[in-house]
């Protein structure tokens, strides 16, 4: 049986499309996967990402982590996140992930649904293996709702009156605990246990990723619901991460890639005599150079671009790896891994089921903030 | 699932309407429109051009997936319908009023050999 989050019952209720996604029963639309794109572009919409696994760490944590993660969570300041990809000796990507410090030795992950087991499983490995004195504490009772959009912490602060303050002085990627029980004011909804509400998303829109008891994860749907935020389902979610230039793992990159050739080079820090596990990988690559390189394209024909299609480019053939019609900008575009040498504004070609059609390559994010960028 | 009494089905999920001229108006069924999701892109036959039965003559593309429109009998097509270029939303819409393409059936009793709608409705009961 595929495996349902707290909000299974809720989601149903509202008439949603249910699919398989990775084992999870998820929504993938409650009607218009573009109405419910719209929203979260003009104002605000939610999805249930409770699928996605938080992990929590304690005790000898920042070394490990600076062992376990190409980025480097020394960087971070307490309450602030990064983005991070977690690597295999051959420098293939595991998983990518979102690392919070949040104090002292504690420090949060958010890693993705369909890998979770494998993560975990290769943390502690790792820390087995190197002997890192390190808790890692896979949280299950957890629901995360992600509400995204440019109102997203408004609406999150009316309905949340504990919570208000802090999800409006919130800084890009930082995160911050709530206990409603400590909150002074009304805690509607809240049965006890800590929220945690952090300024980052999927969407290239402002907004928050909640992190909250299971328990209390319809209560605050429904509260949200009735203060305008739309439900979205998973279709609208990949349309706006595509728009918003953001990998999906297990398409854009996985085991088999190096986040060179991801378009992740900037999360991997090198700077720092760091022994990070993918590290010598990485560069052996960048001394043998002529990498594959993931690029943004533009369809400039009528038709959509879909993931695994042919590219035809003057150094050689490449593939898209993620390719949709953008709602934002009334064309196709995608995401592709291409051959060194292919540069911003070139012409190529792409085989649209056994039709060259004309794209050009473009820079990515296409659309950030409700604005295009192409 | 809406299945209009007046039409003819097939398993592929197009509908046809025998008009009174003995032409025949092709569609997609509300069952497909509801399957693919949003609708962005319609490619339609060239007029004048000549379809075998189960030809693949129209494309139908959403946000999700692209899915081929064959034509349901064989024909010569009279009349596409060009403002779903600008508006495939109109077929989620209402997938029995935005019409696809316009066929002069090459024969007159194909389109009787067709699935009525009580059989398309046992079709798509077997797919849900």
């Amino acid at each position: 049986m595929l495996k349902r989050t707290p909000l299974y019952d809720t989601h149903v209720a509202a008439g949603a499309k249910m699919v398989d996604f990775g084992g999870w029963d998820m929504p993938v639309n409650y009607g218009s996967q573009i109405e419910e794109h719209y929203a979260v572009r003009r104002r605000a919409g939610m999805f249930d990402t409770s699928h996605m696994r938080t992990v929590d760490f304690s005790g000898g944590t920042r070394d490990f982590l600076r062992a376990l993660l190409a980025n480097d969570v020394s960087k971070l300041t307490p309450g602030k996140a990064l983005y991070s990809c977690m690597l295999n000796e051959a420098g293939g990507v595991i998983d990518d992930l979102i690392a919070y410090w949040i104090e002292d030795d504690r420090y949060r992950l958010v890693v993705n649904a369909s890998t979770a087991n494998k993560d975990i499983a290769w943390m502690q490995r790792v820390a087995g293996e190197r002997g890192f004195e390190v808790r890692i504490e896979p949280r299950s009772d957890l629901a995360m709702i992600a509400v995204q959009g440019p109102r997203a912490r408004e609406l999150i602060g009316q309905v949340l009156p504990f919570a208000a303050a802090t999800t409006a002085d919130l800084k890009p990627f930082g995160g911050a605990f709530i206990d409603p029980a400590l909150t002074p004011g009304p805690s509607p909804g809240a049965r006890g246990g800590a929220w945690f509400i952090a300024r980052t998303g999927y969407t290239g829109e402002d907004g928050c990723e909640c992190i909250l008891p299971g328990h209390d994860a319809a209560h605050f749907w429904n509260k949200l619901k009735a203060a305008g935020v739309a439900p979205c389902g998973l279709g609208a979610r990949d349309t706006l991460r595509l728009e918003g230039g953001m990998n999906l793992y297990g398409q854009d990159m996985d085991e088999s890639v190096s986040p060179l050739e991801s378009g992740l080079a900037w999360t991997v820090d090198m700077k720092a005599d760091r022994d990070f596990i993918g590290r010598d990988a990485l560069k052996a690559q960048r001394a043998r150079g002529n990498l594959r390189q993931l690029v943004g394209l533009k369809l400039l024909d009528k038709g959509v671009l879909r993931a695994h299609q042919k590219v035809m480019t003057a150094p050689g053939d490449g593939e898209i790896t993620s390719g949709t019609f953008s709602p934002t900008l009334g064309f196709s575009i995608a995401l592709a891994r291409v051959p060194a040498g292919v540069a911003v504004g070139d012409a190529v070609e792409v085989d649209l089921r056994g039709k060259p059609v004309a794209a050009q390559v473009v820079k990515f994010p296409f659309v950030r903030n409700g604005k295009a960028l192409i | 699932m809406n299945v209009p009494d007046n039409l003819r089905y097939t398993t592929s999920h197009e509908w046809l309407r025998t008009e009174a001229d003995g032409n025949v108006t092709v569609g997609i069924t509300d069952f497909a429109q509801d399957a693919l999701g949003d609708l962005v892109f319609v490619e339609l036959p060239a007029v004048g051009r000549s379809l075998q039965a189960g030809e693949a003559c129209a494309v139908v593309e959403s946000v999700k997936a692209a899915s081929d429109v064959y034509a349901p009998i064989a024909g010569e097509v009279v009349a596409v319908n060009d403002e779903l270029k600008d508006k495939p939303e109109a077929i989620n819409d209402n997938a029995f009023a935005a019409w696809l393409f316009r066929l002069k059936p090459a024969n007159a009793g194909d389109a009787a050999e067709l699935l009525s709608p009580e059989a398309y409705k046992q079709n798509i009961a077997a797919q849900t």
